[in-house]
């Protein structure tokens, strides 16, 4: 609109050129670039074009929800996805394991929108159950949040749940085969012993990794699950943003969140050493 | 006997024991994959409908119908009608078009390019590895929907640019698979021959290395395809998929968020045609995975 309205003539050129100044477009691309860069190292990361106020208030305010959810979600799936992949895995091949296979898979591919629609419409129309309005995070009152969030960070977290749950399967399949599994059975000790003195604490190695890389997906899907529910989090802050065309706001969620998850990572890959003594890194 | 029959019959028997090789590949894999055949049949048909939508929509899924709005299912519209009168069924189909020609050209082209840079960076290494990696490295620091956003957001919503969005996050892992087995390769002594009878380097990875990786290539093109459905859903759920008018399964969904208390057909029919394909493509893509290399297990 601006362009045509000042290709028309209809804006002062003069306004024009103070605009362009203000906003730092007077400037070749790769200085303003330079300049945007210099400001991540500071927290710096602009002014929103719609509200005017920092980009990084506004993330900083709104970053606890999604970060709540996100921890809600792993929690869940955590607890979920360990004891499933168990269960699947000793009871091999039994109708337990075909059910919970099924729903393994389900979960992969139900999309969490489509979940979370179903979800509030069974609990409402069933329950008569409607959570409580206004959002609050898990830092400041942990428990209405969780009351709050408890379905959103299910929907959330039944995709990475689903995965980590397959690879608990095929991982402790896996474990069970190794000689020192059947060591362990020989010199007589009890089957719980085995399978969680010795199978399971080898075969979550691969879960935890599994868990550092769908992080990245937990925060993908945050986008979704606070359309839905309409979270006040930075995934609701970023679909705003696009709407309203606040490409600065756009580019510093982005960042925002590209830097989470490379922090994330390099914590997993800190984890996976603390887990298994045999990995050092040098 | 003549001679002529003789050869008559080798010639037939040849092309019979041709053909009846492919079946038997197939047969083999429908016995020892029952499921992922099946779904691999229920995917083929998701495509056939894609191809052949227009020509079956019992209604047009454009044009609005506004007396006829809200209709729950019946026997004039199947699968009900949405907020604004037009058939759900009709609409289901010619999503179906919308997300198969998203999500098979942007599988396509995102396994080929990676697949293809996989090879060469891993077959060359050094320093053209170093510098590609770092790339992928780079792709790979975002969240898959976060990248599809924000480049659909910087393109604007067509088409090609939704196409854009989902084949780009897809590069780095076709690349690290084809990486993988393109380093394995290089080390065979068929490639040390071909080095020494004088073979140029690109004659070597595409008629000595090329043709090892694919396998690989079908497995990640048919893992792709689900994840891409998918992605696909989801821009068009955030209002960010292909634009208004356009028939896509998530932008129904999101329509009937306001509605779908009181009619959850608007929602369940969209909704399900996604799940089933997603489903039948991940189910196909494992089972044909299993069965063309085991060890790709853990990807």
């Amino acid at each position: 609109m601006l362009i045509i309205s000042a290709e028309s003539g209809a804006i002062d050129p003069e306004y024009l050129a103070l605009l362009r100044e203000q906003l730092g477009l007077n400037v070749p691309l790769y200085q303003q670039y330079f300049s945007w860069l210099g400001g991540l190292f500071h927290l710096d990361l602009g002014t929103s074009l719609w509200t005017g106020q920092p980009v990084i208030s506004e993330i900083l305010h709104r970053l606890p929800y999604t970060g709540s959810l996100v921890i809600l979600a792993m929690f869940i799936s955590i607890i979920t996805a360990v004891p499933i992949g168990v269960l699947s895995a000793i009871r091999q091949d039994s109708w337990l394991d075909y059910t919970l296979r099924s729903g393994i898979i389900a979960g992969i591919s139900i999309p969490s929108f489509w979940f979370a629609m179903l979800l509030l419409l069974f609990v409402v129309s069933v329950f008569k159950y409607y959570p409580p309005l206004e959002y609050a995070t898990l830092f400041t009152q942990p428990l209405v949040s969780i009351q709050q969030l408890f379905m959103p960070a299910l929907t959330l977290g039944i995709r990475l749940a689903a995965s980590a749950a397959r690879m608990m399967r095929s991982s402790m399949l896996e474990v069970m085969r190794e000689d020192y599994v059947r060591t362990a059975r020989a010199k007589g000790l009890t089957e719980r012993v085995v399978l969680y003195g010795h199978a399971l604490r080898n075969a979550i190695l691969p879960v935890v990794t599994i868990f550092g890389m769908e992080l990245a997906f937990l925060f993908g899907g945050t986008v979704i699950i606070e359309t839905v529910f309409n979270i006040p989090g930075i995934g609701l802050l970023l679909i705003n943003a696009i709407n309203m065309r606040d490409i600065i706001m756009v580019q510093g969620i982005v960042a925002t969140l590209v830097v989470i998850v490379l922090v994330i990572n390099i914590m997993v890959d800190v984890l996976y050493a603390w887990i298994d003594p045999r990995i050092r890194y040098r | 006997m003549s001679q002529v029959e003789v050869t008559q019959q080798k010639v037939l028997g040849g092309r019979k024991s041709a053909l009846n090789r492919t079946w038997t590949v197939i047969w083999d894999f429908a016995r020892e994959k029952p499921l992922g055949a099946v779904c691999g049949v229920i995917f083929l048909f998701t495509i056939i409908l894609a191809i052949i939508g227009p020509w079956i929509t019992p209604n047009d899924p454009i044009t609005t119908n506004i007396p006829d709005r809200l209709i729950p299912p019946g026997l004039t519209y199947w699968f009900g009608t949405d907020h604004i009168g037009r058939d759900i069924l009709s609409r289901v189909i010619a999503g179906a078009r919308t997300a198969m020609l998203i999500a098979v050209t942007a599988s396509f082209i995102g396994s080929t390019i990676g697949g293809l840079l996989g090879i060469i960076s891993g077959y060359l290494g050094g320093r053209v590895d170093m510098i590609m990696q770092r790339f992928m490295d780079m792709i790979m620091a975002f969240p898959v929907l976060i990248l599809c956003i924000a480049i659909v957001a910087v393109l604007g919503g067509s088409i090609t640019n939704v196409i854009i969005a989902i084949t780009f996050p897809m590069i780095p892992f076709a690349n690290r698979v084809a990486r993988s087995i393109a380093i394995s390769v290089r080390e065979f002594t068929f490639i040390e021959a071909a080095r020494a009878v004088g073979a140029s380097q690109s004659r070597i990875i595409f008629r000595h290395v090329l043709p090892n990786a694919v396998a690989a290539y079908l497995i990640i093109l048919t893992g792709a395809l689900g994840m891409a459905i998918l992605a696909e859903a989801s821009l068009s759920f955030l209002g960010l998929g292909v634009p208004a008018p356009h028939p896509a399964w998530g932008r129904d969904l999101y329509d009937s968020m306001r509605y779908y208390y009181s009619a959850p057909w608007t929602a369940v029919f969209p909704g399900l045609a996604i799940s089933l394909a997603v489903f039948s493509a991940n189910l196909f893509g494992d089972a044909l995975r299993d069965k063309l290399d085991p060890r790709l297990k853990r990807l």
